[in-house]
């Protein structure tokens, strides 16, 4: 498709591709996605802007002090860190078209996705089992609400992996497969750039307050 | 049955939830009830289904998705016009110890209602179905970048006009306002179902909007056609890259103020509540950070219409192409600079607000560049006052009155004065029918015939400009002066008879406006009669300048036999000028993309669920949910979503456009 | 904006899906980093080692914007090359968007809470 655009080059201005190729499959597929992933970006933001704006109300309730637990962080953080390392892995084997290593990996990143989604919800239990609920306070409301999003979209990139990991299996590390797990990688490194926000602005500094 | 086993089975839906009680909804209940069963019946009788589920329901044709959109947006536009008309009905009424006709808890039903179908179901429609309709065409290109996704947002929007529609007869809706303000929307204030049919209504159509948006954003970022650079683009596709901009980064703002409104009021968190330390201002904030770019969404689209109809019938390159490219661009990025001004009055303090004032005062600069631009253009031009032409003129004039009150309204310490008057309103009616509905209706009457293949009666298009426009300066005019009077809004009853001539005035202006809507509908009727008549076979019927023109009316499944490439801003009148012969041989089969029905299916449960919820039917939003997850999950096991048209098909359509041409030489 | 005269579908016939893929070295440098880059603002948080709250919360700041920037580059290969500068450019648009939506909303609900709020009211509050 080497076209002359301009006409002085040709003398006979072009106006019609006499011979086009279609574009090819999911040509847009990965700037649609990254726009999809700055609208969510925007969707955090709120909720950060949430917390910010909401998050010393205690209404003589508990404070973060008194609720967060880091090294429980912490631990939880690491289980981010590794499946985002592992998901590259999975990636790496992708191209160099290894189906079974890179179900391997994709394998062990979900269960550390899983284990991040537990050690949370063990956490939110402890947590409501405290008296601490989202109805407690506005502090509490906006935490429940923007750590529970996160979580949501963790959960959310579970089962889509859980699916990748079926037609992968089922049809092979064909192009449209490719292409799906590069977006579920931008996904699932884009939740993890949100917990820096997360652990950093409510946990860290929640407990320096 | 048990009360128990009902409320498991129904959740909060019961007979009383039917307003049998209402007589003017009753009425209404016959009316829709009994032109619904001629329409269905109609199509039954006429073996219709079949052909509008494969040839339009299930179609990812952007052109046809696009034509789906406008008759969404005029369908919703008649309802929300009842509103309107009960309104204006009712203030002009309620003087002198009469509570008019109607009570109170219907009366704030209906203004809420008007707001949030005006804005949500009637301009957000008609502005995204002209974008999809025409900036794949003005690209040169043979659809949007995801077809699938543009169905599945038409079906999404459709499902929450759906939502809005059925609070009518079952159970009531929202009486907040249409922003549905905390305290007052609170669980508290408002327990029944009405705000939470306007929470999932506009949950289910924001996930179609913002799809739409994305989908816009990559279509023209990625398949202009060859030559076709940022530059070159059309100003209408360049306002609408804007727009699709600004919805992607403003629409995610509604969804979160309205899912935490939905924790407040579904699981008793305190974020805009009055105790435990939750802030009903926040929310204030919060949408408003949505609710300023929406109205650049709206306009914008608007201004790139008006420029095109502008220089086509001036018959020139439009003036200041790149000044009105970065005066869309500034607009979009102070659009969001500027939220703070629609509540000055909430005592943010001095600084605050003169920032914000400030931005807003700003934001008019390039709105005025646009508008010289325009005259410029018209300057020594041979103009055609064709109907599109009309509109532009009258929504030059219309919105530079709305714009002088908005920038009036943008000094604080004059809005501490007008803030929730008349004045206000009568400024937000003047800028959005100025200018949107002005702009959407310049549209239509500009791209109908690219669509069908006939131009607007004109006759019937003259009548309703006149009404429309007569109308619209009969109802708003008594309003600013009601404004500065002191009159605020939403007041159902009025004590001070002397104010009773400017309501009278309004409403006799809203029954022109009426006759105005009525003529637009008689409009599409005489010209469907008279189509042959009013036929256009050369695809160019204005002598316009863009893209669109060069292909047939209306274009075929592939828009472009040939994908064109492009040297110059105005496209196809550099082709014309230049001599471009349309290619007659050689045609090649075309790789498209393939109907679906997953589109509407998932929006379906979309709505399914959105009604369990607001009715609290859990199992039926679960069960919908559910089934949601299993088609949408279904659907990635599909691999083969494309097809070609055959080289056959091709020649055959484009040999019945060469003989059309033949014959019209 | 991207206004250059290229044509727009210049890059079309070699397949490219405007995304840079990393290698195992870059991977692995990112982890690392990030573990670095997570590890000190914890340490600093739960020993207490800078003399002072205001200190330590401008330096974890620092660090997570660090942070970010490095998944940004070795997770999500982020460069102003792909997709020949639009994820970038949506990007920057993002940012620009958080800022004015996060720091706005800050500044605005501050000054109405000291504006609005009575004195006793706002000890009470705490």
């Amino acid at each position: 498709m080497t076209i002359a655009v301009n006409p002085v080059q040709t003398g006979e201005p072009v106006f019609y591709l006499a011979d086009e190729h279609p574009h090819p499959e999911g040509y847009s597929t990965s700037l649609g996605f990254w726009i999809y992933l700055m609208s969510d970006c925007l969707i955090f933001a709120i909720l950060f802007a949430t917390f910010g704006v909401l998050g010393a109300n205690y209404a003589a309730g508990p404070a973060p002090k008194d609720l967060f637990d880091l090294s429980l962080v912490a631990v939880n953080t690491s289980m981010l860190l590794l499946s985002s390392i592992t998901y590259g892995f999975a990636m790496l084997t992708m191209q160099q078209n290894k189906i079974a290593q890179t179900q391997m990996w994709l394998l062990i990143t979900g269960l550390f996705g899983a284990a991040f989604i537990g050690i949370e919800l063990t956490e939110f239990a402890h947590m409501i089992h405290e008296g601490a609920t989202p109805q407690r306070s506005a502090f509490l409301s906006a935490f429940f609400t923007l750590v529970g999003t996160h979580g949501l979209h963790v959960s959310c990139g579970l089962i889509w992996l859980v699916t990748l990991m079926v037609q992968v299996w089922r049809f092979g590390l064909i192009e449209a497969n490719r292409r799906r797990l590069m977006c579920l990688s931008m996904f699932w490194h884009f939740l993890d750039v949100v917990w820096i926000g997360v652990f950093t602005f409510v946990y860290l500094l929640g407990v320096l307050r | 049955m048990s009360p128990d086993l009902l409320k498991l089975i129904f959740g909060r839906l019961s007979i009383d939830s039917l307003p049998l009680h209402e007589p003017i909804l009753v009425g209404t209940f016959a009316v829709v009830a009994l032109g619904g069963t001629t329409l269905l019946g109609g199509l039954t009788y006429f073996r219709l289904w079949g052909y509008l589920w494969r040839e339009w329901f299930t179609s990812v044709d952007h052109k046809r998705i696009g034509v789906m959109y406008m008759i969404l947006g005029i369908v919703m536009l008649l309802r929300g016009f009842a509103d309107a008309l009960m309104m204006r009905a009712q203030q002009a009424l309620a003087f002198g110890g009469s509570e008019g006709f109607l009570p109170s808890h219907h009366y704030d039903q209906v203004f809420t209602a008007h707001g949030v179908i005006m804005i949500f179901f009637v301009a957000m429609p008609l502005v995204t179905g002209l974008m999809n309709f025409v900036v794949p065409l003005q690209i040169g290109a043979r659809d949007v970048s995801f077809p699938f996704l543009n169905n599945f947002s038409f079906w999404m929007t459709v499902g929450g006009a759906v939502l809005v529609m059925a609070s009518l007869f079952i159970g009531e809706f929202a009486r907040t306002g249409w922003l549905a303000y905390p305290p007052l929307s609170n669980i508290g204030y408002s327990p029944d179902v009405g705000v939470d049919y306007y929470i999932w209504g506009l949950q289910v159509a924001g996930v179609g909007t913002t799809l739409s948006g994305i989908n816009l954003i990559c279509t023209i970022v990625k398949l202009r056609c060859p030559g076709m650079t940022m530059m070159r683009m059309p100003v209408f596709t360049w306002t609408s890259l804007c727009t699709n901009v600004l919805i992607v980064a403003s629409f995610p703002v509604l969804t979160v103020v309205l899912a935490l409104l939905t924790l407040d009021r579904y699981v008793g968190t305190n974020f805009f509540t009055n105790d435990f330390g939750g802030s009903p201002m926040m929310y204030v904030n919060l949408i408003w950070i949505w609710g300023h770019p929406e109205v650049y969404i709206l306009v914008l689209p608007a201004f790139g219409i008006f420029s095109e109809v502008t220089s086509t019938f001036s018959g020139k390159r439009l003036f200041g192409y790149t000044s009105m490219v970065y005066a869309t661009v500034v607009i979009t990025i102070l659009s969001y600079l500027v939220w703070l001004h629609h509540f000055f009055t909430m005592g943010s303090g001095a600084s605050v607000n003169s920032f914000f004032g400030i931005t807003t005062m700003i934001i008019s600069i390039p709105t005025g560049a646009k508008m010289f631009n325009w005259l410029f253009t018209m300057y020594r031009g041979r103009i055609r006052y064709e109907l599109p032409m009309l509109w532009t003129i009258a929504f030059m004039l219309t919105f530079v009155l709305g714009g002088m009150t908005g920038v009036l309204l943008a000094v604080p310490p004059a809005d501490f004065v007008l803030h929730n008057s008349l004045f206000l309103i009568a400024h937000f009616h003047n800028v959005i029918i100025g200018g949107v509905v002005f702009g959407a209706f310049a549209g239509i009457n500009y791209w109908f015939p690219k669509a069908f293949g006939f131009k607007l009666d004109p006759f019937w298009g003259k009548l309703s400009f006149w009404f429309w426009v007569t109308g619209f300066y009969m109802a708003f005019m008594p309003l600013y002066v009601l404004g500065l009077m002191g009159v605020t809004r939403r007041l159902r009853v009025f004590d001070d008879p002397s104010l009773q001539i400017w309501f009278v005035i309004a409403a006799i202006g809203a029954g022109l406006v009426f006759l105005g809507i009525l003529s637009m509908l008689m409009q599409f009727a005489v010209s469907f009669l008279k189509r042959e008549q009013l036929k256009d076979v050369t695809g160019d019927p204005w002598d316009a300048r863009t893209l669109e023109w060069a292909t047939s009316s209306p274009p075929p499944d592939y828009n472009f036999a040939f994908t064109p490439v492009v040297h110059d801003n105005d496209a196809w009148w550099d082709m014309k000028k230049r001599g471009y012969q349309r290619p007659l041989t050689g045609f090649k089969p075309i790789h498209m993309p393939s109907s679906t029905g997953t589109g509407i299916i998932l929006a379906g449960f979309a709505t399914a669920m959105g009604f369990g919820l607001i009715w609290y039917i859990w199992w039926l939003a679960a069960a919908s949910f559910i089934a949601m997850l299993a088609v949408g999950i279904g659907h990635t096991f599909n691999y083969h979503r494309d097809f070609d048209i055959p080289a056959d098909d091709v020649i055959r359509a484009e040999d019945a456009r060469t003989k059309l041409l033949a014959g019209a030489k | 904006m991207n206004t250059d005269t290229h044509a727009a579908h210049a890059d079309d016939h070699h397949h490219d899906d405007g995304h840079a893929h990393g290698t195992f070295s870059t991977y692995m440098l990112g982890f690392v980093l990030s573990v670095v880059l997570t590890a000190i603002p914890f340490w600093l948080v739960m020993s207490g080692t800078l003399p002072s709250k205001q200190i330590t919360a401008l330096v974890i700041m620092v660090f997570a914007v660090v942070q970010i920037v490095v998944h940004m580059i070795y997770f999500l290969h982020m460069s102003p090359k792909s997709e020949n500068g639009w994820s970038m450019m949506a990007l920057i648009f993002t940012i620009v968007m958080v800022v004015i939506a996060l720091s706005g909303s800050l500044w605005v609900m501050n000054h109405l809470n000291s504006n609005m709020m009575p004195i006793h009211e706002m000890t009470g509050m705490k």
